[in-house]
């Protein structure tokens, strides 16, 4: 198959391409999001990222917790921003980060105005961006400004044998035009640990890579009372046939085809080393990884499924693809995309690894995927410790 | 093509993965190795379900299960050639 060079999408400010064009009510804690939800709900054309997190957090996990504020602003699906928090000093942090992009973005502090007075302010000032918002057209964009990210969830073995491989061979295939793909999910590399490091491009890149996974596991051999197998692999693991999380993990590692990695990324971080496959360390909960992902800046999510996961994410579509044949009829209003023939050997991989890039062009277009015409929007904070 | 009933990723693997809805005791399977494309056969001892894995050789205490050619975890009750490996007698060597 011919891959298209182009898809049509958002021009931003800053040279990055959208594949959507949301207005977001960012509240910085979890106080402000009665707030951002009574705007996004006056104001249409406009979404509230509502989350539990954001006060009296510190050292390293408050610095995550901007990180992901900051990315998901910043992240080119996002064509305006209102950030909302109770007090004026973190919202200013915040705002003024996103306004480096160039693209709007006011903040405004609850403190001393109170919850109704605010929603006033802020409601005017989310219908102008919304109003403006609208206007825009999607243009031509190379495919290079595709930002990739994927992970999997509800896996099961056919997850391995068939719908990990299909989004490889779409890496194999779309790496070489200069697209920025990621994948992460530390704790589920636990078994392929050495095998994943040697995909590291640099020695410097394998490193890092080993060292972000001891540093995982010397957290969880910390913290496990016995073992993991009561969560990893998961019931749904289980009942899918997946026996230990050396499995599970050598089948999610399918996902990135033959490609090497460039870095090692921190949780929400933006790659900088120029277009190539980037290693996240996140956890492997679905919800918390795409929300770190699409805050790295990613624009489209691929999240193949073997038991049936059905999340979303606000600002990211998620592609979901299955090779489970029961999935793909029980659950058929959440799978994008079935590539269960691989199975019966009506289809090969590299035909699966077509249909796929067809799909995710479609969606970069525009299309919706199943879990944005379900409403799902799951918007997770990754948390690495209590607060104060 | 006879219809494939269990896959196997590589050829060192000693184990296969149903890829029909279930395997019956005593049935007869179809086996598609990916790696090379070959075929093999193997008679199922257990009821499979889809996406569960059968023992291609017969494995006992200690001995190392293989899928993609690596290392997936640790035999902790003797297998027979054809009954079913999972969680009761297959676990992980991690944590």
């Amino acid at each position: 198959m011919e891959i298209p060079e182009i898809f049509l999408g958002y021009k931003r400010e800053n040279g990055r391409a959208g594949t959507r064009n949301h207005v977001i009510i960012l509240p910085v804690d979890d106080i402000s999001n009665a707030c951002a939800e009574a705007v996004a709900n006056n104001i249409k054309g406009t979404i509230a990222l509502p989350h539990s997190y954001g006060r009296l957090q510190f050292g390293a996990d408050l610095e995550l917790h901007f990180r992901t504020m900051i990315g998901t602003g910043k992240n080119p699906n996002v064509a305006a921003v209102i950030v909302i928090g109770i007090e004026p000093k973190w919202t200013k942090r915040i705002v003024d980060a996103i306004a480096k992009t160039g693209k709007p973005v006011e903040g405004f502090s609850i403190e001393g105005v109170g919850d109704i007075d605010t929603i006033a302010k802020v409601s005017k000032k989310a219908q102008e961006f919304s109003m403006w918002a609208s206007e825009k057209q999607r243009e031509e964009c190379p495919i290079s400004d595709l930002w990739i990210s994927v992970k999997c969830g509800e896996s099961d073995t056919t997850s391995g044998l068939a719908s990990n491989p299909t989004v490889g061979n779409l890496m194999d295939k779309l790496e070489p035009l200069g697209v920025h793909l990621c994948f992460g999910e530390t704790s589920e590399l636990t078994g392929a640990e050495n095998v994943c490091a040697k995909r590291g491009k640099t020695p410097e890149a394998q490193k890092k890579f080993m060292k972000t996974w001891s540093d995982y596991n010397d957290f969880i051999l910390k913290e496990a009372t016995n073992d993991l197998s009561e969560s990893q692999p998961t019931a749904g693991n289980i009942a899918g046939g997946l026996t230990t999380i050396e499995e599970k993990a050598f089948g999610n590692f399918q996902k990135i085809g033959s490609r090497q990695f460039i870095d090692v990324l921190e949780p929400a971080e933006e790659p900088t080393k120029g277009k190539g496959l980037y290693f996240m360390d996140t956890s492997s909960a679905a919800a918390e990884c795409v929300t770190l992902q699409a805050a790295g800046g990613f624009n489209i999510h691929l999240f193949p499924t073997g038991q049936g996961n059905i999340i979303g994410n606000p600002i990211e579509p998620v592609i979901k693809l299955t090779a489970n044949p029961l999935t793909a009829k029980t659950m058929s209003e959440h799978i994008d995309v079935d590539v269960s023939k691989i199975l019966s050997r009506e289809m090969n991989l590299d035909q699966a690894g077509d249909e796929l890039i067809k799909s995710t062009i479609k969606v970069a277009n525009g299309r919706l995927t199943c879990a944005e015409a379900l409403g799902h929007k799951e918007f997770v904070m990754t948390k690495l410790y209590r607060s104060a | 093509m006879a219809n494939t009933d269990v896959i196997i990723h590589d050829e060192k693997d000693n184990v296969g993965v149903v890829v029909i809805e279930k395997v019956t005791p005593n049935q007869d399977c179809n086996c598609w190795i990916m790696e090379n494309d070959k075929s093999a056969k193997i008679q199922s001892k257990s009821e499979i379900p889809l996406g569960h894995k059968i023992a291609m050789i017969d494995l006992k205490e200690g001995d190392t299960i293989l899928k993609y050619g690596h290392d997936i975890g640790k035999v902790v009750k003797h297998i027979n050639k054809g009954e079913h490996v999972h969680v009761h007698n297959v676990k992980t060597k991690k944590w």
